[in-house]
């Protein structure tokens, strides 16, 4: 017997087919809604998997568990400054910091943009000072010769380590190692070449930088004594909060700031920056979705439209089916089926569409979007849903006709 | 022309022990009602039809000709009265109920054929078995059974409107005998066919009548059409005027 039923249930999934086929411009035309639908969930989810993993990899460039601390105060004398500004911290505040117990370590930077000169050629790039823990701090190890030794900062040797970028405009085909080069006139030996790291989310060259030690950077290049930002390394993600407290509490001692004042300095945490950008780019896909199911419910109001029509037209059929025997399931059965074929016909084309307008977008535009299979899934099992939902009513009307009455239906 | 005793015969019903007759209309009234305005339709119709006959109904237009078979056929229920199938009180069954019978017990011949015509001929033939549960190859067989029984066999993959009005009609004989239904019911089953046509479908009713005992139950305007049956009954004003026995089976 259940062979039997699944045998019947499959004529009544071909004579749904077929019915459908007969009016082939009508049904596409009922199920347009249902694509559009469809398509754009798939479409507006896979961007917005694809700009998720772009935060995601940004924020993995950049080193993990950081913490980024910038001079400035959030309200001075009721005017609001922007971090960076304010020259208040220093090489030490770093070397402190660097004591603490949830921080594994930490380098203090301090960055410009300078000519860089070697024999003819000259470029342009951006000079960043930094401790010897840099490759650390920020993932990025060197491809080439040594990165400059702790020993080497407190000398404040005239060290460089290039970038890709950096190098290749300077040196072309030729290994920089060895080679002097000058930066604000003052001489710097080449011990080492960056491993290439690319773009950063906004699209700067990451890879067009000379890394030189930060003791080096104040004295000879910069003049100051101070550091741009302090960036710092905790031992763990948890370990991330407790270090941003240890550093508020140490930094706020050493700068001797009484009780009432605020902060002359910012600690951000960068896996928190990373969670909100994230968490903002998933509620912007789940606006963009919503309105997507608005649309899959117009196109239901469509699918139900259609089979009231289809359902008056057929009264004839209905009577006959009936006078040989139908029973209400049946008829209920029959429309039911037609709905559910059209609609899920719907959503198979939608997801078409939609990964269609993913690999175009992928192909003709920065962002890599990404397809998963769970939009694809929810999308498949909603559309049935809606030709369930929406194919009800003007099932349930054809069902319950009278026979006579519908026999004498022209 | 007969038109002989108005009374009912005698029937085994009415022996003690004896098996009761196929149908037994009890008093049948119909009411229709249109808003306000209710019209009777059927005024007390009494009338008992034995297996096996082969019943001719007759009467003017608006008598309750079809009234009558809509009710016999188990597509709508009496307003009044009882009706017996095989014995058994069906004028009070769901609307499911009467699906199942006329599923299992009857089949219909209409005026306008009534063929779906998105279906294959034989496809239409296999409707009654689809709904009795049975699919594939024993249902397709059991439609080209019936199909060679109106001699149309061959146009089974055809439409309804690739074949004539007469072919049509023997396509709707085949579709209600496809269940080996003991009831057979045609409303002016000619009343879109030529005589000669007409003529020709009637051959099958007599066929079926005659070979597989199927009871029988006709409407038509046409008094040689009627006279194929066996038995005329003559309907006027919603009552049943006369009921009589038809001797003229020679004219076919
Ligand atoms: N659904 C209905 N609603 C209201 N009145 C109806 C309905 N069906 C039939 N009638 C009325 O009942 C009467 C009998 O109708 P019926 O169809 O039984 O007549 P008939 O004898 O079959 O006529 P004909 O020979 O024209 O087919 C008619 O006056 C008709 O108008
Ligand atoms: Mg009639």
């Amino acid at each position: 017997m259940p062979k039997r039923v699944k045998f019947a249930f499959f004529l009544d999934l071909k004579s749904a087919y077929k019915t459908l086929l007969r009016n082939k411009i009508r049904s596409l035309l009922t199920i347009l809604g249902i694509i559009i639908g469809v398509g754009s969930v798939i479409a507006t989810v896979s961007i917005g998997q694809g700009a998720s993993e772009a935060i995601q990899s940004t924020i993995n460039s950049m080193g993990s568990n950081m913490l980024i601390i910038l001079p400035g105060s959030s309200s001075l004398g009721g005017v609001r400054t922007g971090f960076g500004i304010l020259p208040t911290l220093t090489l030490n505040d770093a070397y402190a910091i660097r004591k603490l117990p949830a921080v594994k370590t930490d380098s203090g930077n301090l960055g410009m943009a300078q000519q860089v000169i070697w024999r003819g050629n000259n470029w342009s790039t951006f000079i960043m000072g930094a401790s010897s823990t840099f490759p650390e701090i920020r993932d990025w190890p060197v491809a080439k010769g040594t990165f400059f030794t702790h020993q080497q900062v407190v000398s404040a040797a005239n060290v460089a380590v290039i970038g890709n970028t950096a190098a290749t405009e300077l040196f072309g085909l030729i290994n920089p190692i060895g080679h002097i080069i000058l930066i604000h006139n003052v001489p710097f030996t080449v011990i080492g070449i960056l491993s290439v790291k690319g773009f950063n989310a906004f699209g700067q060259d990451q890879d067009d930088t000379v890394v030189i030690p930060i003791t080096t950077m104040q004295e000879k290049i910069a003049g100051t004594t101070w550091v741009h930002a302090i960036a710092v390394s905790a031992k763990s993600k948890e370990d991330t909060v407790i270090a941003q407290s240890e550093i508020t509490a140490l930094l706020r001692q050493r700068h001797h700031i009484p009780l009432h004042k605020p902060n002359d300095f910012f600690v951000r945490n960068l896996t928190e920056i990373a969670q909100a950008a994230n968490s903002s780019a998933n509620t912007f896909t789940i606006l963009l979705a919503s309105i997507a199911a608005v649309s899959l419910l117009v196109g239901g109001i469509g699918i139900m439209n259609i089979m009231l029509v289809s359902v008056t037209e057929r009264t004839k059929e209905i009577g006959i089916r009936l006078a040989v025997g139908a029973k209400k399931k049946d008829i209920l059965k029959q429309f039911l089926i037609e709905s559910s074929v059209l609609s899920l016909f719907g959503g198979i084309l939608g997801i078409a569409a939609g990964i269609g307008i993913s690999n175009s977008i992928s192909a003709f535009s920065p962002l890599k979007t990404i397809v998963t299979t769970e939009p694809i899934i929810i999308s498949l099992v909603f559309s049935l849903c809606v030709g369930i939902f929406f194919g009800f009513y003007p099932a349930f009307k054809a069902s319950r006709m009278n026979p006579v009455e519908a026999l004498r239906y022209e | 022309m007969n038109t002989g005793g108005i009374k009912e015969r005698a029937t085994s019903y009415d022996i003690p022990g004896g098996e009761p007759p196929l149908i037994r209309l009890e008093n049948i009234g119909m009411i229709y009602k249109i808003g306000d305005i209710s019209y009777e339709a059927l005024k007390g119709i009494n009338l008992i039809v034995e297996n096996g006959e082969f019943v001719s109904i007759m009467g003017a237009s608006g008598s309750g000709k079809s009234t009558i078979m809509n009710i016999l056929g188990c597509l709508d229920r009496p307003t009044a009265g009882k009706y017996f199938l095989e014995g058994k009180d069906v004028s009070n069954l769901t609307s499911d109920e009467l699906a199942e019978i006329r599923n299992k017990k009857i089949g219909f011949v209409f005026q306008g054929f009534n063929l779906i015509q998105r279906l294959s001929i034989v496809e239409n033939v296999e409707l009654p078995l689809y709904y009795a549960g049975m699919y594939s190859k024993e249902a397709t067989e059991m439609a080209m059974e019936a199909l060679k029984l109106v001699d149309l066999a061959g146009t089974e993959n055809k439409f309804p409107n690739q074949i004539s009005g007469g072919e049509q009609q023997r396509v709707a004989i085949a579709r209600a005998v496809v269940n080996n239904a003991p009831i057979i019911m045609a409303d002016e089953p000619t009343g879109n066919l030529d005589s000669v046509r007409g003529a020709d479908v009637m051959r099958f009713f007599k066929k079926i009548n005659e070979e597989r005992g199927a009871t029988i139950i006709l409407v038509s305007h046409d008094k040689n059409i009627a006279d194929y049956g066996k038995r005329l009954i003559t309907v006027k004003d919603g009552i049943i005027i006369s009921s009589a026995v038809i001797e003229s089976q020679s004219m076919v």
